[in-house]
This record gives C-alpha cells, structure tokens and sequence, in this order.
C-alpha cells in the first residue's frame, strides 16, 4: 500500500495534482467558512452552474484556453448575485435559481449542439463531476492555484479583522465606516475565482461541498473565528490530499472521493460536537 | 447639539416612510424612539447612521461629533446565533474605526478591555459569543459599541427577547452611562423604557411627536402607544 503511494508520488503529474487539489481545498475552505457563516452557501452552488456554463461556452468556441472566458464571466456571476442578494428587490435563492438552471440548461445545449467530441456525455460527466482533469494540469495551471492562494492567504492575513467585522455584522461594520461594498465585491471575486480552479479538482456540481463541509466541520467544535479560519483550512487540506491519494489507489473518481471524505470527516465532528456540548 | 434633523424624510428607493420629521439631539439626552410596526424606526436608524440617504430634509452634526463616531447595537441578527466568535474578537471588532491599519495596535486592545470591565464581562473575555445568554450577548455587542464611541449610542431595540431581569439590568446599565454623559438613542416597543428617558420621539405617518418625557405623557399620542401595546400584550 505504502509503496504504491510511494510509487505514484515519483510521477510529476500526481505531484502536481496534489500540489494543486490542497491549495485549491485551502482556499475554498478559508472562502466557505464566509459563506457559511453570512448563510450564502447557495451562491457558491449557483456560481459553480455558471462556471459549468462558462466552460461549455469555451469548449464551443474552441478556445486555446477556457479559463479566459469562464473567468470573466463567473466573476459578473458572482458580483451579480451579491447585489441581488442585498437589495432585495430580487431575492437571492430566486437569483440564484434563474442563474444556474439557466447556465447549467445552455451549458448543456451547448455541449450537446456544437460539441465535435465523440462522446458528450463523458464530456459533461467529467465538468460536472471532475474526474481526471486534475490529473492533467499543465504547469502553468499549477502555477495559477499557486498564485492564486498565495494571494488568497495574504488577503485574509491583511484583512483578516475587516473581514470578521464584515462578516458579523454587516450594519455595525458600515457605521462603523467600514466601506462594505469593497469587502463584498472583493471577497465574491475571489469565491469567483477559486470555484473555477476548483471545477478542476472536483467539477462543478461537488464544489459547494468543497466549500461548506470544512467549514461546518470546525464550526461544531471551535468557539473562535480565528480558530474555525485555520482549521477549516487544514481539515481541508487533509481532506483533499487523502482524497486524491485514496482515489489513485482505489480508482475511484478523485471529486467524488474527496467530497464523500470531507462528509466523513463533517460526520465526525457533529458528534464530537454533541458528546462536548452534552 | 449633537445631532438636528430638520423636515427629515426617510424611507427606500424615494418613497418616504415617515412624515417630515424636525428634532434635535443635544449631548446628555436620553431619547426613546416609539411607533408602530413600520412607522420608520430602523428606517430612521440606519439614516441616522449613514448607512443610507435621506430622501428630503437634512440632518447635520455638530459639537465634534463625526460621520462614523455613533456606537452602534443593532438588533441581534439570525446569523449570530452560530456565529463561531469569543466574546475579545467581538467587542474588539468595535475599534475597528480607530485606525486604518490592518492590525489592532495597543490603544485599541485597551480601550476593548476597558469596556469589558466597565461591563462586567471580563471573565467573559474567552467565552464564545454564541454559547452566552440573551442578557450577556446584549453586554458584549453594548461593550463593542461603546468601543466606538465616546459620545453617543444608538441602540435598536435592545431588551427583545430578553427575560425580565436581563431587561432591569440592561435599563440600569444603561442609566449608569448616561449618567457618565452618554447620550442614548434607542428605538423601543417597552412602555417601560420611557421612564428613563428625558426626552421622546413618536413615529407616526401623520403626527409625529418630539419633546420631553413629560410632554410625552400628556400627549394623545402616549395614549396610544398605550393602548397598542396593551392590544399587542392581550394578543398574545
């Protein structure tokens, strides 16, 4: 066993996938314990739909490289859904329905319509759901989720008390003449972001797990912001490592192994939880 | 004067809520802000705290007292009740005014200490915010606010939700600062809360009311107030 894993870790694929499925699993679990927290879970799951639609936009297109689109377009997503959320003219779950039936249905069309690839639905089950696409990072995609979470990492040290005041309580942190609107639109382009570079680790329909589990999970047993940041992150971390590892061993698809890992994990520290509390 | 509202009309997207609304605000008041259900009360709040435009009238401060300078507790929010936060992240969220800088420098992290021990919280400081009762989270989001003002608070209905004895205390503390000079806003459905106020302001679409507390209690509108919430009392 050990030395299987010993085995797979001399190639540079698997070192890249597992360089980039932690960093990205860090990121996502540092963004997710905001979204949990302010009860925005769904648009993590609606911008996962419009990326998925994004990417089938791309793939029509033939574009050399899908992130510049996809990108863009998830980032409008995100700002959007934001906005709606607050002003309340349009609620946020009735946004957030129109957005990502609406990308997921011309995301498929699309797929389906235009696509020259023998098989469609291997195509659309590997976006949805991942499978081997983090085992093909180029090195330029490393570098992206390299750079990516340094940049998230830095942001949440630099702006780490803002982001908790924000995150509390929106109205006191505005009377307080903290600018929210920065703070928001900062954090929904990058929950934007790293849900793209996340489709490549577990596609489009399990990133929400990626997000809210490691949140949740520390959430049941830590009484602190701080604490619940840092180890929602490692738990993460852990969770993808394992996952990707358990996944070569055991052939199993590397999002769905993750993810069925972290609820594992989730499981774990409910009960933790209870027997602490009781 | 701290704060003079003349002819203010607040409301959303340009549709007024309230009446034209004329009242003044000096340093030492104690003002209770009474109305129905959708009279304009946090409409008027959140206008009060910039946190968004009036739609006529003008409001200007005086005597030093700046934009961002009102100490601040809202109403308890749905999201807090899970909130993984300590009691010191809390309260010392309330300097985050003081300086622009990305990290708490010492003066804010003695000034959040101080409030707790005025409070009575300090052996809170560890405790975690959600685990906390009603009466103990109102003192810690209290101690925030009072970490961000030196001058005044506007509090948005602060005793809901509390028991009878949390409620007392949460009066009497608040006495005891405005007693040391604070002013106090607070918006109120408590019938009670009137009594430790020196002055009143009935929301009400047609007549409004600003004056002292005892004009208040020879008003029409007392009368009112009364007998709706004697009406909301009997209804539950």
């Amino acid at each position: 066993m050990l030395e299987k894993i010993m085995f797979y870790l001399g190639f540079p694929f698997v070192q890249h996938a597992l360089i980039a499925g932690v960093l990205i699993a860090m990121c996502a679990a540092l963004l997710g314990v905001i979204l949990v927290l302010k009860r925005f879970s769904y648009i993590g799951d609606g911008l996962s739909h419009v990326a998925f639609g994004g990417l089938a936009m791309a793939t029509v297109l033939k574009l050399s490289d899908h992130n510049l689109l996809i990108m863009p377009v998830t980032i409008i997503a995100a700002i959007l859904l934001l906005r709606f959320g607050s002003n309340g003219k349009l609620h946020g779950d009735a946004a957030l329905a129109i957005f990502s039936v609406s990308a997921l249905a011309v995301g498929y069309l699309l797929m389906n319509v235009f696509s020259s690839s023998a098989n469609i639905s291997g195509d659309v089950c590997t976006t949805l759901f991942g499978s081997t696409s983090i085992l093909t990072l180029t090195i330029r995609e490393v570098w992206i989720c390299i750079i990516m979470s340094a940049v998230t990492l830095i942001m949440f040290c630099l702006f780490y008390h803002r982001i908790f005041t924000v995150t509390f309580d929106e109205n006191f942190a505005q009377a307080s003449g903290v600018r929210i609107r920065l703070y928001q639109t900062l954090i929904a382009i990058m929950i934007a972001i790293i849900i793209v570079l996340a489709m490549n680790l577990v596609g489009s329909l399990l990133i929400t797990a990626l997000m809210v589990f490691p949140a949740l999970s520390a959430m049941q047993i830590l009484k602190s912001f701080r604490g619940t940041l840092i180890y929602a992150a490692c738990i993460s971390m852990v969770g993808a490592g394992v996952g990707i590892l358990i996944s070569m061993v055991a052939s199993t698809p590397v999002g769905a192994t993750i993810v069925i890992f972290d609820l594992v994990v989730f499981l774990i520290h409910v009960g933790i939880g209870k027997v602490w509390r009781a | 004067m701290y704060i003079r509202c003349n002819n203010l009309l607040v409301g959303y997207n340009g549709a007024p809520v309230t009446g034209k609304l004329s009242f003044e605000i000096k340093e030492g008041d104690y003002l209770c802000v009474v109305g129905m259900n959708g009279a304009g009360k946090s409409t008027l709040m959140k206008t009060l705290l910039s946190l968004q435009e009036p739609i006529g009238g003008e409001i200007s401060l005086g005597e030093g007292l700046k934009r961002f300078e009102i100490g601040y507790l809202p109403q308890q929010s749905d999201h807090q009740k899970d909130f993984p936060a300590t009691v010191w992240e809390v309260v010392l969220s309330g300097t985050i005014g003081m300086h622009r800088g990305f990290f708490y420098k010492k003066d804010q992290k003695d000034l959040a200490m101080a409030k707790l021990q005025e409070l009575g919280i300090a052996h809170l400081k560890g405790k975690s915010y959600r685990s906390l009762s009603g009466g103990q989270q109102q003192r810690v989001l209290l101690a925030r606010a009072l970490c961000a003002t030196q001058k005044i608070l506007l509090l948005d209905e602060p005793v809901t939700g509390l028991d009878p004895r949390a409620m007392q205390q949460l009066y009497r503390i608040l006495d005891e600062l405005h007693q040391k000079g604070i002013t106090v806003i607070m918006i109120t459905h408590d019938l009670n809360a009137i009594s430790h106020a020196t002055h009143v302001l009935h929301l009400d679409a047609r007549k409004p009311f600003f004056g002292t507390q005892d004009a208040y209690y020879q008003s029409k509108q007392w009368k009112l107030f009364q007998e709706w919430e004697q009406g909301e009392a009997s209804a539950c």
